[in-house]
């Protein structure tokens, strides 16, 4: 007998056995691989032909430019400021023109309500609450996102966006991440959900992971009309002529803030609880193409315009019934609203911000569009705002509810850095499966948005700068 | 002729190169991603560019550009076409 144990005989043979396999295996279907191309090849050369040349110098010669060492970032950054500030500029008009006509409908609504003797608190609930909520949703949000998802569509059609993963792969390399990534952040500018979901295009789940958790410091749809709103009012509006470009500039800042918290949180997390080396990166960079405008419009319209409305919309609409209540539920001379407001107060000034603005972003935890709607509506919870029609009423209510320009860009702030919506967070748990990923994706973003306001508030203050 | 016969990393290629794919050394998930873009040996591979800072670098496979890590690159062993000279 052997003196061996069988069974550690038995392992080293299954060992060798298994080494053997791999190596034949390896060549054995390489050569099948090899084999199948190389039919396909020989088929392909019968039954067809091609004009190559042309097209393939065409792409040659934009890719040198769109990924040359001096060119290619600035493009990109030139590429973000531009669509940013045609959407700012885009949507001005239509902006004022929506909220001129949805808020003369709201007078006439109130008439038909009085007309057919409704009791006030049906006239509160459906026309101040519901109503004017999504109006302000509809007059702020559609307009941005009917510039911006046809240009950004426009861009994904006409082959650009790889070339960004291209040129920025080695800083995502650095940060222990995929290039990809670039990509699914990308996504998030239209929904963060629609981002997370997009993380499936990266092969190694480490690497997913810290896409998916990272993704919310992009800043999406939701947020941008108001992260538009605050700077035109604030930054734009301050420096007159040239504010559109402004604006684009300032809102290219943030969000280039935005990546950089991406990178840094990427790096963090590659240090710590997913720990690990980057992986491979197999990127094509397909050829460009002339975007069709039809298919254009189509697709950026009604797959995502029209849906994120529908979805802010369905949000909105309880959300505002609910404001309107609790603003005007008295207990003992404080409606609720101001009640919660201020419990909420200390916490808020600590960071820069106030109650209201605290509880319009805790309300606002469905969905991103309604945080600056809730936030007018509880500063005038007295229950009569004026007509809303221009930036300019807009900045008188909020400078005469104490905001300066610390206030706004600590808005601005924590707008880009705090909790994701709760579409976001059922996608996390749809994308990952665990609660855990789920929990951290809310926490670490929070974190970081309380840390930043209170640090810069306590800097600005300590300074005496307001 | 010569130089045919040498053996290359995919990584160490100069820009504008042509080359032929002998080996692929890679291994999981990786390898099967890279057979099935049709990098198999025998390919004839053209490496056109790197990004703005040196990697990745983008090569030409089948009429289709695709961009590789230098370290995956290295893996994946070729040899060096002299000018003009097609097979397969």
């Amino acid at each position: 007998m052997c003196a061996m144990s069988p069974s550690r005989v038995l392992s080293e043979v299954y060992g060798q056995a298994e080494c053997v396999r791999n190596s034949y295996l390896k060549s054995f279907s390489d050569q099948i691989v090899a084999d199948i191309y190389g039919n396909a090849e020989q088929i392909t050369k019968h039954v067809l032909s091609k004009k190559e040349s042309q097209r393939i110098s065409f792409d040659l010669t934009i890719d040198n430019l769109v990924t040359s060492k001096w060119f290619g970032y600035p493009l990109m950054i030139l590429l973000l400021v531009g669509v940013f500030w045609l959407t700012i500029e885009g949507a001005n008009f239509p902006s004022e023109l929506l909220a001129t006509v949805l808020f003369a409908f709201q007078d006439q609504l109130t008439l038909w309500f009085q007309w057919a003797g409704a009791p006030n608190w049906v006239h509160g609930v459906l026309v101040l609450g519901v109503y004017r909520t999504l109006a302000w949703v509809i007059a702020v949000m559609l307009p941005p996102m009917a510039i911006f998802f046809p240009l950004f569509t426009l861009l994904e059609d006409s082959g650009y966006l790889p070339r960004i993963a291209f040129n920025l792969d080695h800083i995502f390399k650095r940060a222990k991440a995929c290039g990809k990534q670039s990509l699914t952040m990308c996504m998030g500018f239209g929904c963060n959900a629609a981002g997370v979901t997009s993380c499936r295009i990266i092969d190694s789940p480490r690497e997913r992971l810290i896409a998916i958790l990272t993704n919310n410091f992009v800043p999406c749809n939701g947020r941008f009309p108001t992260l538009i709103a605050i700077t035109s009012i604030f930054i734009g509006g301050a420096i007159a002529s040239y504010s559109g470009l402004i604006n684009a500039l300032v809102i290219s800042t943030i969000i280039l803030l935005g990546v950089a918290v991406t990178l840094s949180v990427s790096w963090i997390l590659s240090m710590t609880i997913l720990k690990g080396e980057p992986s491979s990166l197999v990127l094509e960079l397909p050829s460009y193409r002339r975007p069709k405008i039809g298919a254009v419009i189509y697709r950026s319209m009604l797959d995502r315009t029209l849906f994120v409305l529908r979805r802010s919309i369905i949000v909105a609409a309880p959300a505002g019934a609910v404001i309107w209540i609790l603003a005007n539920v008295y207990i003992g001379d404080q409606n609720i609203l101001s009640a919660v407001a201020h419990i909420l107060n200390p916490f808020g000034q600590l960071i820069g911000l106030d109650g209201f603005i605290l509880m319009a972003f805790i309300l606002g935890l469905p969905a991103n569009e309604i945080v600056l709607p809730i936030l007018i509506m509880s500063y005038l919870s007295t229950g009569s705002l004026q007509d809303y029609s221009s930036l300019e009423e807009l900045r008188n209510v909020l400078v005469s509810n104490g905001w300066t320009w610390l206030t706004a860009i600590n808005v601005m702030l924590f707008s880009l850095l705090h909790w994701p919506c709760a579409t976001t967070l059922l996608t996390t748990y749809k994308e990952t499966g665990s609660k855990k990923w789920v929990f951290l994706s809310f926490l670490i973003p929070t974190l970081i948005g309380f840390t930043a306001c209170f640090i810069f508030t306590q800097v600005v203050q300590f300074f005496g700068l307001v | 002729m010569r130089d045919a016969e040498r053996i290359n990393s995919l990584s160490d290629l100069s820009l504008g190169s042509d080359c032929q794919i002998v080996s692929l050394e890679l291994s999981g998930l990786l390898r099967r991603r890279i057979l099935d873009l049709g990098i198999v040996p025998g390919t004839l591979i053209r490496c056109i560019r790197r990004g703005p800072s040196g990697d990745p670098t983008a090569y030409m496979v089948r009429g289709t550009l695709i961009a590789l890590r230098s370290e995956d690159a290295a893996q994946i062993f070729v040899r060096k076409l002299s000018n003009g000279e097609e097979c397969v």
